[in-house]
């Protein structure tokens, strides 16, 4: 309840349009990885999607930020259900820090995720270089859809280091999915994945 | 109500609503006899708006319909939406976020409070004056100048077109008339009835009769013979409702006639912003007509020409 009171409360201040291009909304484990610019992008990606998918779609979210304090915790954990990174002790080799290791458990519950590929919020215009993550996880599943999602706006409604919220129209962008490629190098993948949100951006 | 009481707004309340039941009894009718998929869209798009105009003036008559608190809130609400599209639109840095809190919470709302408390002076500089001296001050604060003119005229362009110019609709209420003391909101229903009308009568004569374009890079839906027709019939029919005014009929005339042109000329000019930056529509909250703005573009020209007019010519100035 408290979800969908957020939902509704993010939707009425961002006035957010949503477009699903070429994808349609499907109850399937995917990865839906988008820009980051804005506390707000999780919570309008999750927003934007229909209720029956939100349910099982998890944003993943940096630790170190969101276990801090109790209402951030409690929101993290109970309402977005957030799978929390520990950003600090990251380890390959140690299931409990390995990131990888954590989201394709939750995919293999049947959960989507949403990632951010750019690993922290980009202050700049265009997309920034994407972190290798999306690039071991799509290794290891390759079966999971990776949708690209195009977040704009939501940097002039709440900046970085910004606390006041400004009612600007933010809209939300879902692309086709990455075609899969056979044999192709960390970097071209990469390249790839940042293309198709830079294709989002312009239609 | 007390307006309801008044027999002419009674009339043209009736008039307005059996207006839309033709309305939407022709949009059935077209979607029964036309079958060209080419022209089905056309059709599906005029039966959205003849919805969404069920809605506005549903809306709009019960704001009316509360006296003046209820029109005041209503342009507040619409200048708010009409605002948050144009910034939206409008390219501003994270140096303005700042500025753009002030104009969205303090000026807004401030503007519709000097409506609403009838302090004529206070709302006839605030925004000229007060907010145009302001909001460059607040903007050289944020210490970005790259684009800084730029930035600043286009928020207080917003903030003209979107709050100054719309507040000056409800502020009809609040002008003194000898003889027609309590009838102000008469007024209002005129101006916004007829600068509607003309739109909706531009698009009807365009889409039938249109053949010359009449600004193809700006808006290229507008045409010679829809200009013409929709300004000759909305003046005629604002002429024939000179009984709801204090003016007699060749004032009407001449009012009607200044309405529906600078209306027509605020819908170019909008649509020329629009253009610039490459859109069609300012939004989608108002389905088959685009966004706030695409629906007030010919108010926004047409209410402040038609307030001072009226209050230089027929209102007790105090």
């Amino acid at each position: 309840m408290i979800a969908d009171f957020i939902c509704g409360l993010t939707k009425l201040i961002s006035g957010v349009s949503v477009r699903w291009l070429g994808v349609q909304p499907e109850d399937k484990p995917r990865v839906y990885f988008a820009n980051h610019t804005s506390h707000l992008d999780f919570i309008v990606l999750w927003a934007a999607l229909p209720k029956d998918i939100r349910l099982k779609t998890r944003p993943v979210a940096a630790r170190d930020y969101w276990a801090k304090g109790r209402l951030r915790n409690y929101l993290a954990r109970k309402v977005f259900n957030a799978v929390l990174i520990d950003r600090k002790h990251l380890c390959a080799h140690d299931e409990e820090h390995n990131p990888i290791h954590l989201m394709t458990e939750v995919l293999d519950q049947g959960y989507s995720l949403i990632i951010f590929p750019e690993g922290t919020r980009n202050l700049e215009d265009n997309i920034g270089p994407f972190k290798s993550g999306l690039y071991h996880l799509h290794k290891q599943r390759p079966a999971s859809e990776l949708v690209p999602v195009y977040l704009e706006n939501f940097n002039r409604i709440l900046p970085k280091g910004e606390f006041i919220i400004i009612p600007i129209l933010g809209s939300v962008t879902f692309g086709k999915p990455l075609a899969q490629v056979k044999a192709e190098t960390k970097v071209d993948f990469l390249n790839r994945a940042r293309q198709a949100l830079e294709e989002l951006k312009n239609r | 109500m007390k307006i309801l009481a008044d027999p002419e707004m009674f009339h043209l309340l009736v008039g307005v609503f059996a207006l839309l039941c033709l309305a939407s009894l022709v949009g059935i009718i077209l979607e029964k006899i036309i079958k060209a998929p080419e022209k089905k869209d056309m059709v599906s798009n005029l039966n959205a708006r003849i919805k969404a105009w069920w809605v506005m003036c549903f809306v709009f008559t019960g704001a009316l319909l509360t006296g003046g608190v209820g029109s005041v809130i209503l342009f507040a609400f619409v200048s708010f939406l009409a605002l948050r599209e144009f910034i939206t639109l409008t390219p501003t840095k994270r140096a303005d976020h700042r500025a753009l809190f002030w104009a969205f919470f303090v000026i807004l709302p401030f503007q519709y409070i000097f409506v609403g408390i009838k302090w004529y002076g206070m709302f006839s500089i605030f925004i000229p004056v007060y907010a145009f001296i302001f909001l460059p001050i607040r903007i050289v604060l944020g210490g970005d100048f790259e684009g800084f003119l730029e930035r600043t005229a286009k928020i207080q362009w917003g903030l003209m077109v979107c709050v100054y110019c719309i507040s000056h609709v409800p502020s009809l209420l609040n002008l003194t008339i000898t003889g027609y003391e309590g009838q102000n909101a008469k007024l209002l229903f005129y101006l916004v009835f007829v600068v509607q009308l003309s739109d909706v009568l531009q698009y009807i004569f365009g889409r039938l009769f249109g053949r010359h374009k009449i600004a193809p890079h700006m808006s290229p839906n507008k045409t010679v013979e829809g200009f013409a027709g929709g300004v000759v019939a909305a003046t005629l029919l604002g002429t024939a409702l000179w009984r709801l005014t204090p003016f007699s009929v060749w004032q009407a005339m001449a009012f009607s006639l200044l309405i529906t042109v600078t209306g027509f000329f605020g819908g170019l000019i909008m649509s020329a912003i629009k253009r610039d930056r490459g859109l069609k529509d300012y939004g989608t909250m108002i389905p088959g007509h685009g966004g706030m703005l695409d629906r007030i573009d010919s108010l926004c020209f047409s209410a402040p020409l038609f307030f001072h007019l009226l209050r230089y010519f027929f209102a007790i100035w105090d």
